[in-house]
């Protein structure tokens, strides 16, 4: 099976800066794309979304609701080979890139909890 | 207070509505006015998941919310109502409804349609309808959010 490609959806640019710091700490170029709903319809969102989808995958989105959101699981719906995560956040990021191996859902449960224990409150 | 905004945005819920208008209006109910959204439970689940716990989300079709803006118009709570496309809001504009006000919030390029502001893109015939619910004495005006200036509809159609 191919590996997992990782799609992140975002408002403005933050998809893009994301996965250009993904690429500045690991050096892995081909697994993340960037997609952002700027200009975009729900249709269009799902035409750029397609556009990228070329393997199972899973999309991680900025948000826990709103366009991004809605856009991607409108897209995802009943498909098995698409899983979505909400909340994107780096250390997400990093954990998925290493293991593409997996199945969508697991990989997006594990990205999920990588991005969950990266939330920290440290002292000043 | 009863509905504060009329908003036409293709996206529905997202961000500018809830963040950007709700919490500047502190709105305390979504009315969401669509057809294909009142018919599917999973999609009006995927649009409560961007509002928070203390906003109700009410979805009805085209057919109900006419009846049914009185109504919502009497809820003492301030409340947005949504619709995905003009056409939609002009059927609830006609009649002499409730609504004085219109809000053009986003819409978005598709074949047939030209820029009119950056987040608002018409065929000519659905300039023609905004032009028409403005002519029944209803302000029409576009404003993605609320720091934003009002652009009158004549400026933009």
């Amino acid at each position: 099976m191919s590996e997992l490609r990782g799609v992140i959806v975002s408002h403005a640019a933050v998809a893009e800066s994301l996965v250009t710091a993904v690429r500045a700490i690991t050096g892995i170029t081909d697994a993340l794309v960037p997609v952002s709903n700027d200009g975009c319809d729900y249709d269009a969102l799902e035409q750029r979304l397609a556009a990228v989808l070329d393997r199972p995958a899973v999309l991680f989105i900025d948000l826990p609701g709103g366009s991004c959101l809605t856009g991607a699981v409108r897209y995802a719906h009943g498909r098995t080979d698409i899983a979505v995560v909400t909340g994107v956040n780096l250390a997400m990021l990093l954990d998925f890139v290493f293991h593409r191996e997996l199945a969508p859902a697991e990989a997006a449960r594990r990205a999920a909890d990588a991005g969950g224990r990266a939330i920290k409150v440290t002292a000043a | 207070m009863s509905l504060v905004l009329a908003r036409v945005d293709d996206r529905l819920i997202h961000g500018q509505v809830v963040v950007g208008w709700g919490k500047t209006l502190g709105i305390r109910y979504i009315v969401l006015v669509d057809d294909k959204v009142r018919a599917s439970d999973w999609e009006q689940d995927l649009y409560r998941m961007g509002v928070p716990a203390d906003v109700d989300v009410i979805f009805a079709s085209t057919a109900e919310a006419g009846p049914a803006l009185a109504q919502w118009q009497a809820d003492r709570r301030p409340g947005i109502l949504l619709t995905a496309d003009v056409a939609t809001m002009a059927q609830l504009c006609a009649n002499g409804g409730p609504i004085r006000r219109v809000n053009v919030g986003g819409v978005h390029h598709r074949p047939g349609r030209s820029e009119r502001l950056r987040y608002v893109y018409l065929t000519d015939d659905e300039a023609a309808v905004l032009r028409g619910i403005a002519a029944r004495g209803v302000e029409v005006t576009a404003q993605d959010v609320p720091t934003a200036p009002p652009v009158p509809v004549e400026d933009f159609t």
